[in-house]
């Protein structure tokens, strides 16, 4: 880890109107879980509808991709990551920095609101918001080291990675069931099924083999980065 | 410092004299429009540019491709997907086409800051607006409209000529009528969905970032909506769910090819009925001339910097 690059991504990521944006999202979830208290709209069935299909389909997706492309990306496309590359400092180093940074805001941005959320909707039943609070963890951190992988490897990475989340995930998982079990969506999930009693949630992978395809892909998402950082050679931009 | 903006105006700005024909307004708009429809689907640009748009189109033709299959080989008339769903059903990859090519048309000048330099020639702002956003809806159009056409030319081609060999089918004529009014949908969608984009796409000038704004929007509005609609209809209140519609594009014009093109609903609750379908038709005006006041607001600003 190094202190300067990760104040600088986070400087970057935070400016002005990016920021907007990051706090924006969350804070949609919060309005909702807000009005759906107030009104009483808040038993088991509903919340945890709320959490899956907002928080952990939605949110968290969309979070770790601003994020995972957002620290690396804008960068390589415009040639400022010579500036970083070329001081002396391994590159496995700078990635796992950026990587560092990406899963801090998808937990300032996309797991404590839904930890928050959980709590307003159903308080501490079954374990819910803890439930999805893990499973947003582990998934964040899957889910930022796919995008960061696709940032260094792909100068389409946000089409990419919206293709994943939204076409295979979403789309394709609604027809085909086996695309569902290659999903983190579904991984995240079965965690969170571990840890939740609530029989509201369901999954279709079980924990054993959903906890180890996380920690292989967030590991291999990582070092395939850090592998391809090594030998990135910058074109000049556009 | 603005010159009257004549239709033939030509600047002399102190080099050699323009003696030729002017070519006027209409070519101006018309020369915006082609240059902006080639970068949507980037011709004319590096093959990287090309690849996304393209591969976007090929995704969208695939299951109409399979659909017709399905139908040649079965028969079976449910087995073709219906023209008014298509758009709703494949909306992520719509969605994915309309967050990486509206900044291409509605960004890229205010990030470069060169929109000046089109105002510096007789470009008119309303001009330079109009020709950019009918470029992003006759993009879309194109990318709805041809797996629609490939549906119905589908239907058409894989229709038995003995009527009694798959009495199901529907006749030609209500497989044409249907087809128009997929038709008008598709284009309420372009319409609708151009002005949704451009709008936003025109506020996030950097780089990778109105892709990001364009499709949080979309996604954060049908999630809400959605789920809005699942507890409506959960305590069965079919009108509030009905209503809750109005909030998201792809329900918004869906609830006018209900209302007014006669459509089955694609979305859990289409509009409520009577006043509905007006409501959402006005509505979808409403958005499309909103965004063209925005639209000519922004770039005309950007124009005097």
């Amino acid at each position: 880890m190094n202190a300067t690059i990760a104040y600088i991504t986070f400087r970057g990521m935070l400016g002005r109107r990016r920021a907007l944006l990051l706090f924006m999202l969350p804070a949609v979830l919060l309005l909702l879980a807000v009005a759906l208290r107030i009104t009483g709209n808040n038993d088991l069935n509903i919340s945890t509808i709320v959490l899956q299909r907002f928080a952990l389909t939605t949110l968290l997706p969309l979070l770790a991709l601003i994020a995972g492309t957002g620290v690396i990306a804008p960068e390589i496309d415009d040639g400022q990551i010579m500036y970083i590359l070329t001081k002396p400092i391994p590159r496995p180093v700078i990635l796992l920095t950026k990587l560092a940074v990406a899963i801090a805001l998808v937990v300032a941005f996309a797991v404590v609101p839904t930890l928050v959320a959980g709590l307003i909707l159903t308080g501490g039943t079954a374990g819910l918001a803890a439930g999805f609070t893990v499973g947003t963890l582990v998934g964040g951190v899957a889910y930022c080291a796919v995008f960061v992988v696709l940032a260094v490897a792909s100068r389409n990475a946000v089409t990419i990675g919206l293709l994943y989340a939204l076409v295979w995930e979403t789309l394709i998982g609604n027809f085909a069931p086996g695309a569902r079990s290659l999903s983190i969506q579904q991984w995240s999930l079965s965690v969170t099924d571990a840890v939740s009693s609530a029989s509201t949630v369901t999954s279709e992978v079980a924990f054993g083999l959903a906890a180890v395809l996380l920690v292989v892909v967030s590991v291999l998402g990582a070092t395939l980065a850090a592998v391809r950082l090594r030998t990135l050679s910058v074109a000049s931009a556009e | 410092m603005t010159s009257p903006l004549t239709p033939s105006t030509i600047h002399d700005i102190g080099y050699r004299h323009y003696e030729g024909r002017r070519l006027g307004r209409s070519y101006v708009i018309r020369s915006l429009f082609v240059h902006n429809l080639r970068a949507v689907y980037g011709l004319g640009r590096p093959a990287r540019a090309k690849v996304m748009p393209f591969l976007l189109v090929a995704i969208m033709m695939l299951p109409a491709a399979g659909s017709v299959a399905v139908l040649a080989i079965t028969k079976e008339p449910s087995t073709l997907i219906r023209y008014a769903a298509y758009a709703v059903l494949l909306q992520p990859i719509v969605a994915i086409f309309l967050a990486t090519q509206a900044p291409v048309i509605a960004s890229r000048e205010l990030r470069f800051h060169v929109v000046p330099l089109y105002f510096s020639r007789p470009v008119g702002s309303f001009d330079f607006v109009l020709a950019k956003f009918a470029a992003f809806v006759t993009a879309i159009f194109a990318l709805l409209a041809t797996p629609v056409t490939l549906l119905y030319v589908g239907a058409l081609v894989t229709r038995p000529s003995e009527e009694t060999q798959a009495p199901a089918m529907p006749s030609v004529g209500a497989q044409t009528t249907d087809y128009l009014g997929g038709m008008a949908g598709c284009a309420v969608f372009a319409f609708v969905l151009a002005a949704f984009a451009l709008v936003i796409a025109a506020f996030t000038p950097r780089r990778g970032f109105g892709v990001a704004a364009v499709i949080a929007v979309y996604l954060l509005s049908s999630a809400t909506v959605g789920l809005v609609q699942f507890i409506a209809l959960y305590n069965n209140n079919y009108d509030a769910a009905g209503w809750a519609g109005l909030f998201t594009p792809f329900n918004l014009v869906d609830g006018v090819q209900v209302g007014l093109f006669g459509a089955s609903g694609s979305t859990p609750q289409g509009p409520p009925d009577g006043i509905g379908g007006p409501v959402f038709a006005l509505v979808c005006a409403a958005v499309v001339a909103g965004a063209l006041a925005v639209l000519y607001g922004r770039f005309r600003k950007a124009g005097l910097s």
